[in-house]
């Protein structure tokens, strides 16, 4: 992978988008579909334009996002307890592993129509959906990493008279955060398809799901497709500016990785 | 004792849940319709077993996660392997695939119904564009990370291009293609129970949930959520452990 900014590169990246926008023209212009189902890229923008300027884009990718945190925290604070328990004790792996082996390989949408008849369309349902798509990656990841946590460390931190709570915080936590920042990545990656399914399936009341869904009851192609513009440009951003500095900051500076690679070199 | 319990402990886990559920749904209070004993929900899968919806809603399903996935993968690994070796198509493509990578498939389905029209060809299409990224980047990083010595140590051997290909970048690239096609495989089976739910296909197992939320059918749905975790299971364990034995062990990249 190249190191640094090329101009090369960007031009070529910008000749990449540039042709696709291009194909995407002459094709909605053409005259094989209507424009109301191929929008050429000028009604587009101009659809993203206006869900800019009246507020509906912030409003609705606020409600969508408020949805994933209050999904992933809750994950979370159920994970990293749960994954610590079953690394550190065999008992609780025992018990909960196989639970998490059969409830694993169930598609979180799949639950969806379920969870509407218990607990109603809305946003619980959709919470709920959040919940089970994201806590398995990160239950698995703590799971793994606490386990992964060199175990001459333990005992040497253990020797020096560390309790637990600095054992864990001085020496568990640090070691296994790679793996649990691995891990946060995936969940939020899946808890953003589990969230714009349930809003699409569940039907609350704001959310980028849902503007998608009530676009498609008017045929607006153009809606839906500046709505898909809007998710791609929060995943950009969450891998830029949130995923990326996180990972420098904290696994970086505690020297995790280049640690570890250089013991596997 | 330790092997007695690692047995018994499993066990005795879902034995206290499936008794937990069968106090709920006895003494809870709720609608019986809506939380059904474990009796009935058996009894619901046992009638679907034996009247062969089941079996061709399954097979309805795993056929269209077959050619959803053979798309992504012929797609995946073709586009991933251009992007590794040559830079130009990476630099092309990057931008692209990074901006569209992180949209969940789902968020197109009502775009794909628009275009496409109900049924088994935009089923079948969504899956395998969703499910495509995945194997993608994993190709592309997989072949980005076979080391350059032993490229160099080949080139200097003699080996014209297509034998490196072949000997060199294909081999050091497959582990990391496995586990794409793998998380390719994962996403797509996810992907589908969903589209399925919003495509209104003929038959399936998204369509069997959908299909019975509509008459408050909770023991068929949970009896169906159950088929689906045991496919889930049998494609990860099945399918991908043989195919990772015949290639990437015999090949000596990754121990068995």
């Amino acid at each position: 992978m190249r190191k640094g900014f090329s101009w090369v590169a960007f031009a070529r990246g910008a000749a990449g988008v540039a042709a696709l926008l291009a194909v995407w023209e002459v094709f909605a212009r053409s005259g094989m579909y209507s424009t109301a189902m191929t929008p050429p890229i000028e009604s587009v923008g101009r659809v993203i334009w206006s869900m800019l300027a009246d507020g509906t884009f912030v409003k609705n990718a606020l409600a969508t996002l408020a949805r994933v945190f209050i999904g992933l925290g809750i994950s979370f604070a159920i994970a990293v307890p749960l994954g610590v328990l079953m690394a550190r004790h065999w008992v609780a792996e025992r018990i909960f592993l196989p639970v998490l082996s059969v409830l694993l390989p169930i598609p979180s949408l799949a639950w969806v129509p379920l969870f509407i008849l218990w607990f109603g369309i809305g946003n619980l349902a959709t919470i709920l959906v959040v919940i089970y798509a994201s806590i398995f990656p990160l239950v698995y990841s703590v799971w793994t990493g606490v386990r992964a946590v060199n175990p001459i460390w333990l005992r040497a931190a253990t020797v020096m008279g560390a309790d637990e709570t600095t054992l864990f915080r001085k020496v568990i936590w640090p070691g296994a955060l790679p793996y649990i920042i691995t891990g946060l990545r995936l969940s939020f990656g899946r808890a953003f398809i589990g969230v714009i399914g349930g809003e699409l399936l569940a039907s609350p009341k704001l959310g980028l799901g849902e503007i998608i869904f009530n676009a498609a009851e008017f045929l607006d192609a153009g809606t839906m497709l500046a709505t898909l513009v809007g998710i791609g440009v929060i995943g950009v951003i969450f891998e830029r500016f949130v995923f990326q500095p996180l990972e420098r900051v904290t696994v970086g500076r505690w020297g995790m990785v280049t640690g570890t690679q250089s013991l596997k070199n | 004792m330790k092997r007695v319990l690692s047995i018994c402990l499993p066990l005795a886990t879902f034995a206290v849940i499936a008794a937990a559920w069968q106090l709920l749904a006895t003494y809870g209070g709720f609608p019986p319709k809506l939380v059904p004993g474990l009796g009935k929900i058996a009894e619901a899968f046992l009638r679907l077993a034996s009247d062969g919806t089941l079996l061709a809603a399954a097979f309805a399903t795993l056929y269209r996660l077959g050619a959803g996935f053979l798309i992504a993968a012929v797609v995946g690994v073709s586009v991933g392997i251009a992007m590794g070796r040559r830079q130009w198509v990476e630099d092309t493509l990057l931008p692209i695939v990074s901006f569209l990578y992180p949209i969940p498939g789902l968020a197109y389905a009502p775009l794909f119904v628009l275009w496409f029209g109900l049924g088994d060809i935009p089923t079948i299409l969504l899956t395998g564009v969703a499910s495509s990224f995945t194997v993608i980047i994993n190709t592309w990083k997989g072949v980005k990370a076979v080391k350059p010595v032993w490229l160099r140590s080949a080139e200097v051997m003699g080996a014209r291009d297509r034998d490196i290909f072949r000997r060199v970048v294909l081999p050091g690239a497959l582990p990391y293609i496995m586990i794409g096609l793998r998380l390719g495989l994962a996403q797509a089976w996810r992907i589908l129970i969903a589209v399925e739910m919003l495509m209104s296909v003929k038959r399936g197992l998204g369509w069997l949930i959908f299909g019975a939320q509509t008459f408050l059918n909770t023991d068929v749905m949970l009896a169906t959520i159950a088929v689906i975790g045991a496919i889930g299971i049998l494609l990860e364990w099945q399918v991908f452990g043989r195919i990772e034995r015949w290639t990437v062990v015999r090949w000596g990249m990754v121990a068995a």
